[in-house]
């Protein structure tokens, strides 16, 4: 059989795993965001909690990710077999590229940019939502990205514990041993990943201003 | 110089024994930018701080609008020392313009002359005018410069701008951080003379900071010379060069040196 036959043949159930794999993909996004970009703006002005926040974010990514879905399994609540376990996994790997581009983004603004703003009588909270936060949307939006794209790619593993996707033709073919199975899983994959690059690379560019 | 002396008492500046140390305190390394500054600034003055790179003039200036704080020592602004005042309401009310502008990126012209006026929660309409009014008095187009961006800009524009955001809230005190130091030649000129007569018509009370003696001398109604973080000379530009001090007449054969090398 060849991939092409086999898509064709299983092309609907292609395109569940694709949808389940992108609700993989846009739940974890989703709190990645809503955990990284105000942990991003919490720590500007906290040198320690900023130490301590990335150094951690960074050990999440050195753990692999078959490794770390598999520790994950034994703890409660957040653990387990499914896609819970698997979004709190995404989570903690999406983490990072976007909490470290919410700082950088927010302390990489030009220093008479933000001296003016001070001389100007703008209070903090205004230097940061009006200055800070404007000026440093496209290196967030960057910072999201790259995580949508690893979270795309990490996704895959999260069939080998029963969260779905993509993964699970990709799982299956290994199995058995059968290449057309494996691409039927791989292809769509890293074709998400291409247009989630290009969707997201496209609004990044509209962002910027200069 | 001025073309009418303001009667406003009120907007002067006043140095009272002023200290500025940086360093740990604990191991008494303190190291002073400024030492026992005492000085009055009166209304309507154009006083240029002049002096090398690392002289305090910049950190005098920061002193004023409580970007910084004395360690030692009180800086008085119209009445009332700047460790009793808000510092948001005595920025809103001091007009500041550094070298590079600091122009809002992600701002048009318009925003950014308008932003005190924003922030004071000005009407748009009213803020629109006086936007309109400070680019003809800068020099610049209204129609063509309002909804421009800064980096579409030269850099004599921007510190153009720069000078029109300061005034937008009228502030009877402006604070300038060396503004034509990062011009070319020509354009800086062209702003000097401008300013200069701007300057005059305005009546405000203006704290200029160069290292360049020939823009003192242009500018100044008085030049306060700094070294090392203390005042040592203090005259009307007609006596500065006749001081009998080293660093005055170092100053001094600057102007004699090749057109265009930094003073």
């Amino acid at each position: 059989m060849t991939p092409w036959t086999f898509f064709l043949e299983h092309r609907s159930e292609i395109l569940e795993a694709m949808l389940a794999h992108l609700m993989l993909v846009v739940t974890a996004m989703a709190f990645a965001i809503a955990i990284g970009v105000p942990l991003g703006l919490l720590v500007v002005h906290r040198p320690t909690l900023r130490n301590i926040s990335l150094g951690i974010a960074s050990v999440f990514q050195t753990i692999p990710s078959l490794a770390l879905f598999g520790f994950l399994i034994p703890i409660p609540f957040i653990g387990g077999i499914g896609r819970r376990t698997a979004i709190v996994a995404l989570v903690l790997y999406a983490l990072l590229p976007i909490l470290r581009n919410t700082y950088v983004g927010l302390t990489g603004i030009d220093p008479a940019v933000l001296e003016a703003a001070e001389a100007m009588g703008m209070t903090d909270a205004q230097i940061v939502w009006r200055v800070r936060f404007p000026l440093a949307l496209p290196v967030i939006l960057a910072g999201i990205r790259t995580a949508t794209i690893l979270t795309i790619g990490i996704a895959t593993i999260a069939a080998a514990i029963g969260a779905g996707g993509l993964g699970t033709f990709i799982f299956r073919g290994v199995a058995m041993v059968n290449d057309a199975v494996i691409l039927a899983g791989a292809i769509p994959a890293a074709l998400l990943a291409i247009l989630a690059d290009i969707l997201l690379g496209w609004i990044e560019r509209r962002l910027h201003i200069v | 110089m001025n073309a009418k002396p303001a009667p406003l008492a009120e907007s002067t500046i006043e140095f009272r024994d002023v200290t500025y140390s940086i360093g740990s305190i604990g191991r008494n390394s303190a190291h002073a930018l400024v030492s026992n500054i005492s000085q009055v600034i009166s209304s309507g003055e154009t006083l240029v701080l002049l002096g090398r790179s690392g002289s305090g003039k910049t950190t005098l200036l920061r002193l004023i609008n409580r970007l910084l704080l004395p360690t030692g020592g009180q800086v008085v602004v119209q009445g009332r020392a700047t460790s009793d005042w808000d510092p948001i309401r005595l920025r809103r009310s001091v007009g500041y313009v550094i070298q590079e502008a600091g122009l809002f990126p992600h701002f048009t012209v318009a925003e950014n002359i308008g932003l005190v006026p924003t922030l004071e929660r000005w009407d748009a309409d009213r803020t629109a005018a006086r936007v309109e009014e400070l680019l003809t008095l800068v020099g610049l187009d209204p129609r063509e410069f309002t909804l421009r961006r800064p980096h579409e800009l030269s850099g004599g524009q921007r510190q153009r701008v720069g000078v029109a955001r300061a005034l937008a809230a009228d502030p009877p005190v402006l604070l300038m951080d060396e503004p034509f130091g990062a011009l070319d030649p020509v354009t800086r000129a062209e702003l000097q003379r401008e300013f200069s007569a701007l300057a005059r018509r305005l009546g405000k009370t203006i704290v200029f900071v160069t290292h360049d003696l020939r823009e003192a001398l242009l500018l100044a109604s008085r030049i306060v010379l700094l070294q090392a973080g203390r005042i040592i000379a203090s005259a009307s530009p007609q006596e500065f060069l006749r001081i009998d001090h080293p660093e005055v007449q170092a100053f001094a054969s600057s102007l004699g040196a090749l057109p265009g090398a930094p003073a």
